[in-house]
Formats: C-alpha cells, structure tokens, sequence
C-alpha cells in the first residue's frame, strides 16, 4: 500500500479526490451512492475512457495527437457510409472498418512525424484541420440517422433490478471500453513492445542506442490510438443513436486534460492506465454529481473547470513544498 | 549563386521569413492564375476585415507559445471580454450608452482578459504544471462560467457608434486591420527590443538557466500571460463589434488555428524561437487561402483543410532544405 | 548515460530482454533475475523493484555498468563513469572497475581526471585533435607527463606571487549558516585576492557559493560588501551589488545552450545596453565585441547558438556574461568541468588577469592543484565546516592532497 502510494503518486492522490468527493456527494444527495449510479457513470464514461487510454499511448512514446478526435468522426462517418453501402453488416464488420479507418489516420501522422522529422504537435494539429475540413467539406455537414438496426439497438449483456427498484446493467459500450482498457493496460505493462514505448518516450537517444527502432514505435503508438479513436467513433455513434460530423469536434482537448490530469507526463516516459481512467472518472464523478444535486447544466463545466485548476495547483504546489530536491534534480 | 544563398542564409530576417514568404507567394501565383478577380481590391476588403479576429488571437498565442507553454484558452478569454463590454453597455442604457460608458467598459474587458492570464501565469510559474493543463482547465472554467451566465444565448443590442469599429474604414483601410497592425507593430516591439520580450525567448530555451542569469522568471512568465490575456479581450471587442453580438463559443475554432498560424510563422513549437512579423505573415497566407478559395466557390471547411496542408507542406518543404543544405555541405567537404 | 530514470532499476539493467525479440509478454521474473545476478557481480545491493529516479547519480552509475555486464561481456566500454560522482563513490566505483577486471572483464576507462587514470589502468592511450598520440604503460607515468602528451605543450605550474597586503576587504563572511548544508563559515575576500574553496562534492561549497549569490537564503551569520551589510532577496540583488557567480553546471544552468552567444553573453545586464527603455541593438553588439576581443573567444557570428562553440570557448562566454554587469567578486564554481586540459590554462589565465585588475575571486573547485596553483589562500571544507585554512606558498601540493582527499 505505501509502495503503491510511492510509486504511483498522482493515481493515489486523484484516487483520494474521488473519494473525497463522492463521501461529500453521498451525504448531499440520496441517488449518488448507489450501485445503479455507479453503472450508469461507466456508460456515459465510456467513449472518453477508449479515447483516453489511446492517448495514453501517445504520450507514453513521447509524442502528442490533437487530431484523434476528428479521426474518429471520419471513421464513424466512413463506417456508416460502408455499412449502408454493403448494406447490412454487423458489430464485427463495423470495428473492422471503423478501427481500419482510424489505424490508416493514425499511421498518416506517424509517417509524417517520422518520414520529415516535424514535432507531434504540429503534425497533429494540421491533420486536425485537414481530417476535419475535408470530413464537413464532403459531407456538407450532412448528419446521418438512417442507421442499421445492429448499430443504433441498446445491446445490455448483463442487468438486474436490485432490491431499491433501480436497475444495474452492463450496455455494450461497456463491454468494449473494458476490453480496450485491458488490452491497453496489456501492451504498455506485460509486452516488450510497450517497455519500449516507455524507454522511447523516457530517454528517446537512449533507446535508440539499445536498438530500439524508433520508426516502429511511432507507427504502433499513433496506430494504437487510430484504432481506439476508431472503436471509440462507432462506440459513440451507437450511444448517440447518429452519426453528426462535428459530434466529436473539441473532445481532444477534454480528454487531453483528463489524461494529463491522470498523471501522464507530456514529453514522455510516464503514465498509467489506471490513471487515466481516474483522469476521466474525475471529471465524470463532478457532473453526475452536479446533476444529482440539482444544480444548473450551464454551471457544469465552470464547476468542473475550476476543480481541474484547483486541483492541479494543490497537487504540484504540495509535491514541489513536499520534495524540493525534486525540481533541482529533474532537469 | 551559391554565395547569394549563403548571404540571404546568414541573414536573420530573410531566414525567419522564408516558409512564410515562400508560402505567400506560392498562394498568391496559383490564386492569380486560377481566377482574374483575386488580385482586387475585394480580395484585400475581405482580407482585410476577417484578419484580425484571428490575427489578434493568434498574437495572444504567440507569445505564451515562446515561453515554452501554451494558452489555450485564447477564444474564451476573448468571449468573457465581449461579454464584459455588453453588460457593462446594457447596464447603461443599452442602444443608447454613451462613447464615454463604451471606453469605461473597454477598460474593464481588457482588465478581465488580463485577469483571467494572471491567474494562469500565477499556477504556471508557482506549480510548474504544464501550460497545456492550466489553459485547458481555464479554458474550461470560462466557457463555463459564460455559458453560465448567459444561459448559452448571446447578448446584443449595441449604441450605433460602435458599427464603425466592426465594419468602418479610415484612409481605405478597415479599423479592425488598423488596430491589428497597431497591436502587431506593439508585439513586434516588445519582443524584439523590449527586456520581457528577450526573457520571452531566454525562458522559452531553459527557465532554470535564466533564473541563475539574475532574472525574476515567474514575473516574466505572470507577465507573459496577463499581456496574452489582455491580447485575447481586444479581440474579444473587436469580434463584438464585428458581430454586433457576443456568445459564448464565438470564435471557438480558432484556437487550433491560432496554434497553426504561429507555426507556420516559424515559432518553435518548443519555445525559444519565433518572431512577430513572420506570424503576421502566416496570418494573411490563411486568409489570402480562404479568401481565394472563396472566390472559386469552396467553403471555408475546404480553406480550414488547405490550412492543414499549407502547414505540412511548409514543414516538409523546409526539411528538404536542410537535407539538401546538408548534402551540399558533406560534398564539398 | 543511455539509461530510463522512470522505469525500475532491474528494467534498466535487464532491459536487452525486451528490445530486438519482436512482439512478446515480458518475463519480470527473469528481467529481476538477471538484474539481481549483475548486481552481485559487482558485490552491490540496490531496491531492484524501485524507479530509477528515486537513486542518485553514483548508483545510477553503477546501474549502467551493471547493464553492460548482462549477458557475459568480455569488453566494457565507460565514457567518463566518474564525471559527476563525489570522491568516495568514485572510490567505490574504482574498486567495482579492479574486481572486474580481475574477473578477466577487459575495461576501457575514459576519464579526464587523470589520477584516477593512472590509479586504474594497465595501459593508457592518449588522443589529440582525434588523432593517436600513443599508447604507454601505466607504470612510469605521471600527470604531468600525460598533460604533455594530450595538449603537447609542457606546463611548468608555479603557485602565485604574494599579493600585496594593503587591499581594501571587499567581501567578508562572519559567521554563516545553513541547517544541514554548512555553518559558521567566515572569512575574507580582499581586492584582487583569490580565494580558493576546495573539499569533496557535497561538502557544501555550492550551497555556500549559492548563499552568497542571494538564491539561497542564510539561517545565521552576517555577509558585508564593502564594509557594509547586505540581505539579498534574490540573486538579482546580489547581481546589482556586485556579485557574480559562474555556475557549476554550465550546461543546464551557467548558459542556455540553444540561444545565440550575444543573447547570452547581455542576459545579466540588459539593464546597461538600454536606450528609451528599449535594448539597444547597437550597444548590445559593441559590448559582445568588447567582451569576445578581450577574452580572445574564438567565434562565429555572434548570432550563432552557443553549441557552435568547444567546451573551453563557452566557458568564456559565460565568464565575459558576468564580468558585463560589473561585479567586485566573482565566485567560479568548477571552472573547468567539461574544459580540455589545453584550455584550462586559458581559462585561469583570465582569471589571474581579472584579480590583478583588482576584482575579488572565489575559486571553488574539487581538484586540489587548481586551487592549489591558482588561488592565493586555500579553504577546505567538509560536511559543510572550514576544518583547513592553507596558504600555497607555505604548503605543498602533496601536503593539501592528503588533508582533502586523505
């Protein structure tokens, strides 16, 4: 426990805000504390948590992505206009195309990081205006609502009504949110491949040195969170029962913040996938909060907003008074 | 010819301006070739008058970016200026304020904006947290707290007297251009020659090295950010006055863009290096873009993509010069 | 050093297991092994489960060459192992490098401190300019004699001349201290003096250094200025009276590297190159231009990064920055870490120069002959206490050695 605290500070401590908060939430309103909030949190959390665990990647290996989020809506569009075309399709078929559209987009980024040698975060950002601009250029900004069944259906695997009347259950987005936070969690702790992707974003000559190729590990971290902006699209595009262009257009910067708030450090070496899904929760625990407690939707995102500064000032203000040897020593 | 490039190469100014320059004359040939009516005096009305809502943001973006860090909540800093002005005019009288109410409430937008740069400045330089995560939770914060106080509608009804400085013209050139060049020719000023502006760059390349240099980092940073904040309610007003209406996510798309202009001005995405001039070069490249295209019939999602791959372009382009350069080099060694 | 300070210490070491294998599930057990085993060859114990960062520079040291020992090496290669350990880990890795080699392990060193040198090799190869100077046994072999085979020019080292007695005091210390990093430090600094503060890394002679310079604050004991008291809230202050100090780590904090030679070389005085409050362009140029002739600094441009420039040229640079604002005292904090031996001589031939014109010095420095050579009184400090005063020309060299390094 005190080594988990040691080794994994900033997860410790966003775990300790959470709790913090839902005690708080739990005496001010009845609904929060209850296993059928609970569910329902991880359903709405969901496409952010696939979303966030691919950027994770990213940052691990060093580099930086703006531009996922709109890759996602052009992997959603492109899916929708598949699956209408062949007319039909299924689940497997629409996270094959969908997932094959992200990798493709997200490969483009790493081949142009690679291949010219430009920074992550100036690539990104000009793929951010070309994925977006050509998506609402070719579709007009056309929404599509006329999707397949398989898609648009409220897949629950598992419910159960609970002795209070509410009910739990365990939706589809659920599901594959779990296994893209496991799979994640696989290859960046238990593979080779993903110890690598450390050592490169930690000490990028280091590896380099050790033999580690570089040009693979840019392809498979931008590849990894083209696949997971992929799933995420078709995952959000069936929760929102549509599929709208700009639906996903300023997501980036929200998941960006929750994964930096979760611990992952840009430049490299650090983050946790733990941490990241914290990250999320964080920002997901206030606004259900917020709203259980009746208080205005508009007042959301001010609340949540001022909770991420001031948090971000307590937790580095602490460490840094904490362990001033630190910020001598790091450079 | 060789020694020509070695001159123009040496020269500080020529290098700085060479993606920009390279790029403006590029848009400028293909655009007068594609269609006669670009080279016009109504290409550079247009120019002239969208300009500077993105220029002015992008200013606010630039110096925060040689630091080393980033503001990211540039657009929203400017909505809350905006809606300053409004209540302050609304409160008083509404259509019928005063000129003297107008430069009251000018004060205090400017003052707002400049606040809400303290307050990051004042986490950046005391946390160290990174910049990206203090300006994205403000710029979270005040998209919140507008959309709060406005209850997501917008705010209008402005005194006539505020029409000139949204769509007026003095000498043939648009006010909004002429406060613009006002703050561009300022910025210039202040990075080149002014003491902040030289810590700018120090701060950009190694704050720690500098502090040693006997300089008070964290008021630079402070300052830095409370200059970009008052940078953002300018334009905040100026896209009141344009819009004759504030809302809150007015704008929202150019924050990306902003980033985007000040790279392909050459600012290095690191911090340490960038200059003014060659900004406000990139700047008027993306419009001349999105005016051009304009006139062929694409709509600014085409221009927003163009954009995209001007920037790729620019970085690819100057990655074969220096591959070229270095070739050159090793052969005649 | 090619190492991953977030990743745990056996990852670093056993880190060859996971590169080069392709896609695969990586066996900690077998990495922990491995990591454990090298450690033993080197007779050392670590918390092989902790991150990298949590240790400081010597063990990471030995965390590297631990590294090279995986998977039976037969040669290892160490690029100057010792550049940044105090004297007892050097010490400690000396005696790790002879078991080595004693295992049949071959073991290039190279190092620039050349009594470790002659401590550790059987043979030493001298280079110059890239080029083979020779290769000569250890066992003969002096430091003088490898000076001279490495610059190809014979030092003849002399201490300095008696200065004269009748200087004004422009510094003087009484009685300063700081819990846990040096106390009850006094002593006295006169115009055109050089006091040289010599003692092991960690003996507190930075802290000191940083006290004087306003970016650390003294718990007790007062610090005059000519004759009067000064309180310095910030090294600018102490800039502004006159105290200049030339950082030890001229990499990440005595210059910004990527910036150009005239940025840095005006940093700590715009305030004297301004015109109407604005920087001078034309008085930035022509104080460069002074500076650069009178410190022969061989340069490019002025406009060039400070990374065109060899070790021994920006460390003149960064002494041309602060002799800019002006200062009575200069203290220089290992002016010579990451010089040529050729271009140390340079280096302290301005210094001599600087304190005959009358500027005060502090030399600090953990090579006993530096200071020994180059100041007129010599300090020695340990574990943050004066516990030696030595005048040069009453002492030997051997006689200072065996008290620092004894």
């Amino acid at each position: 426990m005190v080594k988990f605290i040691r080794t994994h500070g900033t997860e410790s401590a966003l775990l300790a805000v959470i709790v913090v908060i839902s005690f708080v939430l739990s005496l001010v309103t009845d609904r929060y504390f209850t296993v059928g909030n609970a569910f329902d949190l991880l359903n709405t959390s969901s496409v952010n948590i696939i979303f966030a665990v691919g950027l994770l990647v990213v940052l691990i290996s060093g580099g930086i992505d703006i531009s996922f989020a709109v890759a996602a809506s052009v992997a959603q569009y492109g899916t929708a206009l598949f699956i209408a075309w062949i007319g039909g399709g299924n689940w497997a078929i629409g996270l094959i195309i969908a997932g094959s559209i992200g990798i493709g987009l997200g490969c483009l980024n790493a081949a142009l990081i690679q291949g010219f040698a430009i920074p992550s975060i100036v690539v990104s950002i000009s793929t951010f205006n070309v994925f977006f601009g050509l998506l609402m250029f070719f579709t007009k900004g056309v929404s599509i609502y006329d999707l397949p069944d398989w898609l648009t259906e409220h897949v629950v695997l598992y419910e159960r009504q609970l002795a209070d009347g509410s009910w739990i259950e365990i939706s589809l987005p659920v599901l594959v949110m779990a296994i893209c936070v496991v799979a994640t969690w696989t290859l960046v702790t238990r593979t080779t491949i993903g110890r690598q992707l450390y050592a490169f974003g930690d000490n990028p000559e280091g590896a380099r040195r050790f033999g580690v190729n570089i040009a693979a590990m840019r392809f498979i971290a931008f590849g990894w969170l083209g696949l997971m902006a992929g799933i995420a699209g078709l995952v959000q595009a069936h929760y929102a029962q549509e599929v709208v262009p700009n639906a996903l257009y300023g997501r980036e910067l929200d998941v960006l913040a929750a994964v930096v708030l979760g611990g992952a450090r840009l430049g490299g070496g650090k983050g946790t996938v733990l941490g990241c899904v914290l990250g999320v929760m964080l920002t997901q625990i206030t606004q259900n909060g917020l709203n259980l407690m009746g208080v205005s939707p508009f007042a959301f995102k001010m609340i949540v907003g001022a909770i991420i500064l001031i948090a971000i000032t307590l937790s580095n203000a602490r460490i840094e008074r904490l362990l001033p040897f630190l910020s001598r020593k790091g450079a | 010819m060789s020694a020509l490039i070695q001159r123009l190469n040496g020269a500080p100014f020529v290098r700085d301006m060479a993606g920009p320059g390279f790029a403006f004359l590029a848009v400028l040939i293909v655009f007068s070739l594609a269609s006669p009516q670009f080279l016009s005096g109504a290409t550079f009305g247009s120019v002239a008058f969208q300009l500077p809502e993105l220029g002015l943001l992008t200013l606010a973006m630039l110096m925060p970016i040689i630091t080393g860090g980033f503001n990211l909540a540039v657009t929203f800093t400017a909505n809350m200026a905006g809606l300053t002005v409004a209540w302050i005019l609304e409160a008083n009288g509404g259509v019928d304020a005063s000129p003297e109410v107008f430069a009251f409430a000018v004060v205090v937008a400017i003052g707002v904006g400049a606040l809400a740069g303290f307050v990051m400045g004042l986490v950046i330089a005391f946390t160290r947290a990174h910049p990206i995560l203090v300006s994205l939770s403000m710029m979270i914060f005040l998209r919140g707290l507008g959309e709060f106080l406005t209850r997501g509608g917008d705010v209008s009804g402005f005194p006539e007297f505020l029409h000139p400085i949204g769509h007026g013209s003095i000498l043939g050139i648009p006010v909004p251009m002429l406060v613009f060049l006002v703050c561009v020719a300022l910025w210039h000023l202040l990075l080149s020659r002014s003491r902040l502006g030289f810590n700018t760059y120090m701060i950009g390349s190694n704050i720690e090295a500098t502090r040693y240099s006997g300089i008070n980092t964290r008021r630079v940073v402070i300052l830095v950010y409370t200059l970009s904040g008052a940078m953002c309610a300018i334009a905040g007003i100026i896209m009141m006055a344009r819009f004759n209406s504030v809302r809150v996510g007015h704008g929202e798309s150019y924050v990306l863009i902003t980033v985007l202009a000040c790279f392909l001005g050459g600012v290095h995405p690191d911090g340490g290096f960038g200059k003014a001039l060659p900004v406000f070069v990139a700047l008027i490249d993306l419009q001349m873009l999105s005016s051009g295209l304009n006139i062929l019939g694409a709509n600014q999602h085409l221009a927003t993509a163009v954009w995209g791959l001007l920037l790729i372009t620019v970085m690819i382009s100057r990655w074969l010069v220096l591959r070229l350069r270095s070739n050159f080099a090793s052969s005649r060694r | 050093m090619a190492l991953f300070p977030e990743m745990t210490v056996a990852e670093n070491i056993g880190f060859s297991e996971v590169v080069g294998h392709g896609l695969r599930l990586v066996d900690y057990g077998r990495i922990r092994a491995i990591a454990l085993e090298a450690l033993a060859k080197l007779g050392v114990s670590l918390d092989v489960d902790a991150p990298l960062k949590e240790f400081p520079i010597a063990q990471r040291q030995i965390v590297a060459i631990a590294r090279a020992l995986v998977g039976e090496a037969r040669v290892v290669f160490m690029d100057e192992p010792t550049a940044s350990l105090t004297q007892s880990e050097t010490d400690h890795l000396l005696d790790i490098v002879r078991n080595l080699s004693a295992s049949g392990v071959a073991v290039v060193f190279v190092s620039h401190r050349l009594a470790e040198v002659l401590e550790i090799s059987s043979r030493i190869t001298v280079l110059r300019d890239g080029r083979l100077v020779g290769v000569y046994p250890a066992e003969g072999m002096t430091q003088s004699k490898i000076t001279e085979l490495m610059t190809g020019r014979t030092f003849e080292a002399k201490v300095r001349a008696a200065p004269r007695a009748d200087r004004p005091v422009v510094i003087e210390v009484d009685g300063l201290s700081r819990p846990g990093q040096f106390s009850d430090i006094s002593f006295k600094v006169h115009e055109g003096e050089t006091l040289g503060i010599t003692g092991l890394l960690g003996a507190g002679r930075t802290e000191l250094a940083m006290t004087l310079f306003g970016m650390l604050k003294p718990a007790a004991g007062r610090i005059r200025l000519d004759g009067r008291e000064v309180r310095f809230s910030s090294n600018r202050d102490a800039i502004d009276a006159g105290i200049a100090y030339l950082s030890e780590d001229r990499l990440s904090l005595g210059l910004i590297q990527a910036q150009s030679i005239v940025d840095n070389l005006v940093i700590s005085s715009l305030a004297r190159i301004l015109s109407g409050g604005l920087i001078s362009p034309g008085k930035k140029t022509s104080l460069v231009g002074k500076w650069v002739a009178e410190l022969g600094v061989k340069i490019g441009k002025p406009e060039d990064a400070i990374t065109t420039l060899s070790g021994g040229n920006q460390q003149r640079i960064a002494i041309a920055k602060w002799l800019a604002t002006d200062p009575r005292l200069l203290i220089l904090d290992a002016p010579t870490v990451g010089v040529d031996v050729g271009a140390r001589a340079g280096i302290f031939d301005i210094v001599a120069r600087l304190a005959d014109s009358g500027l005060a010095i502090i030399l600090i420095s953990d090579e006993v002959p530096e200071v020994y050579f180059n100041a007129d009184r010599i300090l020695h400090m340990a574990q943050g206490r004066v516990v030696g005063s030595y005048d040069p020309r009453a002492y030997s060299l051997h006689d200072i050695e065996a008290a620092v390094y004894g």
